[in-house]
């Protein structure tokens, strides 16, 4: 297992690191460029820029430079955001979007898991057909679309939650609905069909006859068999979730990475777009090695190689 | 005669055995039923299912509405009538009211006008004719490109395998968002040129960021196919047929076109079917983002964007398109769902 281990994490780097190389290249290749767009800068003044973050150097020797800094973890200055460097961008606005991300992340695991394991306990039954079309429903509805409805409703039209930004902890409601619709609706349906099948299983039938109560048999017994799809689901969904939904964090005003993240993207602000990147592939990749193990642990016949 | 008693430890035949069949023998062997083969037996299952056959007729209606109806439509979908900007549903301009009282008859708009006096009626549809076209060209990107890679992948094993899963996992780990708005820069340029050549022109009438939509689409978005054709491969290739028809000398290619690629032609069914909302999802956040479709072309994306600045004073100008959207991304999941029940082999 401990070498297993190690692979991952091998493999891992690696792919930070091809990934970074390609953002790198591509970023650098497409047309454009961060000192374009802006107004009044004469020929001479956007020479004295880039000469000051080095972008007037080939291009090989800025991706050295870059990855020898990178290997110190430093990710470099703003360029647009004069004064800031990009680790301390990140660290201000990543606990922003972890903190919601988390929340909704909770959100959605224990209501989604909860709702599928009655639906498939009750199979056919008026709860199943209603929890069937609400997960249903759920999952066809675009993130843009439930907040603003949501803001509309509660927010302009009865006026019961602030709209914007995250000041005070009522405000927190809106953005976690939100952002939980989707993965809760989608963990509901998973798991009810994870749950069906183990539901028909000897073992199930054992358990009862041994007098185990259905709350012990559906959430002990059947619950540690049916989880495993849902572990898979939500590694790359808590690495989503945490590093922040563009589309919700702008209808909030909410100032979290994944806006900022956009907003480097269209500005072309290089070392936050790398910066960014590495940080958000790097949780990606930690996610999937740690759904891996938990496996491991969740199900002990699955064995690590 | 008396017959002779036979040894038991005899190696003769018994002659009885070998009589011709009587009629009413061979009676019992005539197919009384023809045989169903795979399409039927899913179809019929299909066809039993409420749900999907609802869901399969909203997407026909919706199908109708949003490639059949804007041809008859009077109205177009840029065409801009004058004093007639920010109409309420169902409301006429001035100028109509008065051709109206003439005796005129004015095709009313349904759902009024936006600020520039274009119907809205006829922009929702052909919104929501630019998202299912871009639903489901996407979805057939992905199918044919999804499905090379992956059987691929899954027939060949070793290096091969080893190397697509690590570009399968480097591109589950570059941000999406980062190659799309990159690659749809990127590409304005190149796709304007090109559509100068002749022959490209269509490029134009299109808009070169669907172009690039679909690179996009094409360059990211098959590595989910890729995964399950994959698995399904290489559980399928262990099958004897296979190792019959290569003792056959049939070629790789042959073995993968013929005999594993159709034995997983209900994965590739329903996962393309599934695959349509959720692309429908991703243009409509992308037009969202501003870097979907070009104006004045709708999608429902875009239109629903547009509506969120004027949301207190025009709520129903964003309810019309996320409607639209609700409905068509929940009748493709149903019937996707419901494809899933009838031609996937292990829920029989």
């Amino acid at each position: 297992m401990a070498k297993y281990i190690v692979k991952r994490i091998l493999f891992g780097i690696a792919t930070a690191f091809i990934v970074a190389t390609l953002t790198f290249f591509i970023m650098n290749l497409v047309p454009g460029g961060p000192f374009l767009s802006e107004k009044a800068v004469t020929p001479a003044a956007q020479e004295a820029l880039e000469a000051k973050y080095g972008l007037d150097k080939p291009l090989f020797q800025q991706y050295l430079t870059y990855m020898g800094d990178l290997l110190h973890g430093d990710l470099g200055d703003s360029l647009k955001k004069r004064g800031f460097t990009v680790n301390r961008i990140i660290e201000t606005k990543f606990p922003v979007s972890a903190r919601l991300g988390g929340i909704a992340m909770l959100v959605a695991f224990f209501l989604g898991v909860p709702l599928g394991c009655i639906a498939a306990y009750k199979r056919g039954k008026v709860v199943d057909n209603f929890i069937i079309v609400f997960s249903t429903a759920g999952i066809a509805i675009p993130s843009f679309l439930s907040s603003t409805l949501l803001m509309y409703i509660l927010s302009t039209k009865l006026g019961l939650l602030p709209s914007l930004g995250l000041s005070e902890p009522k405000s927190y409601i809106m953005p976690v609905i939100a952002l939980a619709l989707y993965p809760t609706c989608y963990i509901a349906r998973l798991m009810r069909s994870s749950m069906l099948d183990v539901i028909g299983q000897d073992y199930m039938r054992t358990a009862r006859a041994k007098g185990v109560s259905t709350f012990k048999m559906i959430f002990k017994h059947a619950l540690r068999n049916a989880i495993l799809p849902v572990v898979t689901y939500m590694g790359p969904l808590l690495a989503s979730l945490m590093t922040g939904s563009f589309i919700i964090e702008k209808i909030f005003t909410i100032p979290g990475l994944g806006h900022e993240f956009v907003g480097a993207i269209t500005s072309r602000d290089y070392p936050l777009i790398m910066g960014t990147t590495i940080f958000l592939a790097t949780f990606i990749i930690v996610m999937n090695v740690v759904v891996d193990i938990l496996y491991a642990f969740i199900d002990p016949r699955i064995k690590l190689k | 005669m008396e017959e002779k008693k036979k040894n038991i430890l005899s190696m003769q035949l018994n002659v009885d055995d070998f009589v011709p069949a009587s009629p009413d023998e061979k009676e019992s062997l005539v197919v009384m039923r023809e045989s169903v083969n795979f399409w039927q037996d899913g179809f019929r299952r299909l066809r039993r299912n409420k749900i999907a056959m609802t869901a399969l007729v909203v997407v026909i209606i919706m199908l109708i509405l949003a490639f059949i109806v804007p041809v008859f439509y009077p109205y177009g979908y840029e065409q801009q009538i004058k004093g007639a900007e920010r109409l309420a549903p169902m409301e006429y301009s001035s100028t109509e009211l008065e051709a109206i009282a003439n005796g005129e008859s004015v095709f009313p708009h349904i759902l009024g006008t936006d600020q520039n006096g274009r119907d809205y009626c006829i922009r929702v549809l052909v919104g929501a004719r630019v998202s299912m076209t871009v639903g489901i060209v996407a979805s057939a990107l992905i199918l044919l490109i999804g499905a090379s890679i992956g059987a691929i992948a899954g027939f060949f094993g070793g290096m091969v395998d080893m190397v697509i899963m690590r570009i399968v996992d480097i591109l589950y780990t570059v941000p999406d968002v980062l190659i799309i708005i990159l690659l749809a820069q990127a590409l304005q340029f190149p796709l304007q040129n090109l559509a100068k050549v002749p022959g490209f022109g269509w490029i134009t009438a299109m808009g070169p960021n669907m172009m690039s939509m679909f690179v996009v689409f094409a360059l990211l978005y098959w590595v989910g196919m890729a995964r399950i054709v994959r698995g399904q491969i290489m559980v399928l290739k262990q099958n004897e047929y296979v190792t019959a028809a290569k003792a056959l000398g049939a070629t790789n290619g042959r073995v993968i076109k013929k005999h594993l690629i159709t034995n997983c032609i209900g994965t590739l069914i329903v996962t393309t079917t599934l695959q349509i909302p959720s692309s429908i999802f991703t243009e409509s956040f992308l037009s969202f983002l501003g870097i979907g479709v070009q104006a004045p072309m709708p999608s429902l994306g875009s239109l629903a964007s547009a509506a969120l600045n004027g949301l207190q004073t025009y709520p129903e100008k964003l309810f019309a398109p996320a409607v639209m959207i609700f409905i068509i991304i929940l009748s493709f999941n149903l019937l996707g769902d419901g494809l899933r029940d009838a031609f996937d082999p292990k829920m029989k």
